[in-house]
């Protein structure tokens, strides 16, 4: 078989934690092979080397919170043949969008002594929402499995599949016993798309967050009602669709209308 | 202990019945584990009663009582020396026949060339204790539906006959079971090896009116210490089955939208089974569908703990370097997007059409597929629902305003 040009990766950082990229180092065994299959060419927190585009794959990890990442987006689009949004930042904004619900101006002036020399943008934003994105990969952080699936899979040309259904499905899976029913705890896996690993937090008895953002076909203003029936207030349910992915739309309109 | 024939000589024969004191049900785990079985028994955990793998009695939930309704489940404990006095909890035996993720072949690529495998290792045999007259029902429909049609689902059949199954006749019914409308329950009536009626509490000696259903079941049973049982011993455990299914066919549930009643009380199901294929199919565009789609979360939740759902989706992965592939069946759910995905893309793009074709599968046109209703009125998909969407107020609702 002849040599096939390995195709080239490149990870860019916006507004984030850098969480997202570590779970790509986290790899560890699978880093090597990886490094095997692809060319990683850009990949600022992982090697010095900087080889310039155009790339096959980018991923994006962050959201957009600032004019000159709003402009440096569109310079990366152009450079990626296919462009991966990769965490919660990404995909809809982040825990960072809360910003979206208060005055960026007042934040400003009791952070930074001199908030002249800041120039950040009201909001936070996914990805998506400035440039067209190829393939979206959820979760607060991403679950490495995941990313070395969507890697690997446009690595050869394929289309990644990964889930799209509520965590219930991978609970019931994994025999987990569903703490809403059985404890009352307002979880947010029925309205939450599964991949974090087996419902991570319902196996250690706890409720979902939501990291993972909107399932496929989400109905959070049912389940409100239901925990709202069951004594859980309004404020509490806000918190808790306003966290990691306050601005995916499901979980925001279902936020903002409990607010209301 | 009890006074018995210890290892009574010949074995039991099918049909007969035996009593068993309540603490030589250890002395039975132990007979079945001499044999080479695995053993799953009953057990709180994370708030609810689940099977899960034991090598005695220690942890059975002694005492403990269930209390179901549409999304709630809640435990008491009592102390009362009952050991079986819970009725159904989010596991059925399709946990462990139709297994939630299995592999189905490998394949690996030496020098170029692709080798493929099948797992082919015998099951390990598996009794199960505790089961219940509604999940023996279910289970022999999973055995249509593997076993019994064209195709045949080679590791289920090996699971299957490796399964030696201890059932309990239950002494409770829970607002959410309906076995009586299903013709289901609550009366053991087949596919166990033993089963169990537990006689007695706190008041007096406790023990088991032990029915050998199988020859296997017979030979464990001769293992075990017991003895015949008495006439008297008989009678009183029919006596108590019978008056369960009493009060099962006495429900008066009054219609489904009738006001709650000024008692905290939750419904006591039934579901009326009178023409139902044609009801539904009769009714695909009422407008009950898009009123439960309205609340229904689409979240795979009451397909999932169905004891009778069978519906599974392949998985193939690979590694980063695509020479190790494997391909394995999970469960799946008609309520999710990729189980109607076809070439030219999703077929049930709704709630709506997602739960109409989970309600008038299992309750009607499962009855062309299989001669059988896909329901044995365990009621777990409206315990289990988190939002506690009810099918027999959905299925009631049709009935009572046909369009």
């Amino acid at each position: 078989m002849a040599a096939v040009r390995k195709k080239k990766l490149a990870v860019f950082k916006f507004a984030s934690c850098d969480g997202c990229q570590l779970s790509l180092l986290d790899c560890e065994d699978e880093l090597l092979q990886l490094a095997e299959a692809i060319e990683i060419a850009y990949f600022l927190e992982a090697r010095s080397q900087q080889l310039p585009g155009p790339y096959d794959i980018g991923l994006v990890e962050g959201s957009i919170t600032t004019p000159h990442d709003r402009a440096r987006i569109q310079e990366v689009r152009q450079k990626c043949h296919r462009l991966v949004t990769i965490g919660a930042c990404a995909t809809s904004g982040g825990i960072q969008a809360l910003r979206n619900w208060a005055d960026h101006d007042e934040f400003l002036n009791y952070v930074y002594a001199k908030p002249g020399f800041i120039d950040s943008l009201a909001t936070s934003t996914a990805i998506s929402d400035h440039v067209r994105v190829d393939y979206e990969l959820r979760g607060c952080p991403v679950n490495k499995h995941q990313l070395l699936q969507v890697v690997s899979a446009f690595a050869r040309g394929l289309k990644p599949q990964l889930p799209t259904y509520s965590v219930c499905v991978d609970c019931k899976r994994e025999g987990t016993v569903c703490v809403a029913v059985s404890q009352g705890v307002a979880c947010l896996g029925p309205v939450t798309q599964a991949g974090c690993g087996g419902a991570l937090c319902p196996t250690h008895h706890r409720e979902c967050f939501g990291c993972f953002g909107p399932q496929e076909m989400p109905n959070p203003a049912s389940l409100s009602a239901r925990y709202k029936s069951q004594e859980v207030d309004s404020p509490r349910l806000v918190r808790l669709l306003r966290n990691f992915n306050s601005n995916a739309p499901a979980f925001r309109d279902e936020g903002n209308r409990l607010s209301g | 202990m009890a006074k018995v024939d210890n290892a009574r000589s010949g074995g039991y024969a099918q049909g007969e019945k035996a009593w068993m004191a309540k603490n030589a049900l250890d002395d039975l785990i132990q007979a079945l584990r001499r044999r080479g079985y695995r053993t799953v028994l009953p057990r709180v955990s994370e708030g609810a009663i689940v099977y899960a793998d034991a090598k005695n009695t220690d942890n059975l939930p002694i005492g403990v009582l269930d209390a179901q309704d549409g999304g709630t489940y809640r435990l008491s404990q009592t102390d009362e020396d009952t050991y079986f006095d819970y009725v159904v909890g989010p596991h059925s035996l399709k946990n462990y026949m139709f297994l939630p993720r299995e592999p189905v072949l490998s394949g690996k690529r030496v020098d170029g060339k692709w080798h493929f495998s099948t797992p082919q290792d015998p099951p390990e045999p598996l009794a199960v204790i505790g089961v219940r007259s509604c999940d023996l029902h279910a289970l022999a429909i999973q055995d249509k539906v593997f076993l019994q049609g064209e195709y045949v689902d080679a590791a289920y059949q090996a699971r299957r006959a490796a399964l030696f199954l201890v059932a309990v006749n239950c002494r409770r019914a829970l607002a959410t079971c309906f076995c009586h409308s299903m013709g289901t329950g609550p009366a053991l009536d087949q596919g166990y090896d033993l089963a169990l009626t537990e006689l007695g509490g706190n008041e007096e000696e406790g023990g088991f009116v032990v029915a050998v259903g199988t020859d296997s079941g017979g030979d464990v049973l001769s293992e075990v210490p017991t003895r015949e049982a008495t006439k008297a011993e008989i009678s009183k455990a029919q006596e108590q089955v019978r008056q369960l299914a009493q009060e099962l066919e006495q429900r008066d549930c009054g219609p489904a939208d009738a006001a709650p009643s000024a008692s905290d009380l939750p419904r006591q199901r039934q579901l009326d089974t009178g023409g139902i294929r044609d009801l539904l199919l009769n009714n695909l565009e009422h407008t009950q569908w898009e009123d439960v789609a309205e609340r229904c979360l689409a979240c795979a939740n009451c397909t999932l703990v169905c004891p009778t759902c069978f519906c599974s989706s392949v998985e193939e992965i690979s590694d980063l370097t695509g020479e190790e592939v494997r391909r394995e069946r999970v469960w799946s759910s008609c309520f999710t997007a990729e189980h109607s995905y076809m070439n030219s893309g999703v077929v049930r793009q709704n709630t709506k059409a997602r739960y109409r074709q989970w309600l008038v599968h299992k309750l009607a046109t499962w009855i062309d597929q299989f001669d059988v209703s896909g329901c044995v009125g365990c009621g777990r998909c409206i315990t289990w629902c988190p939002v506690g969407i009810d099918l027999t107020e959905e299925v009631a609702a049709i009935r009572g305003d046909q369009s």
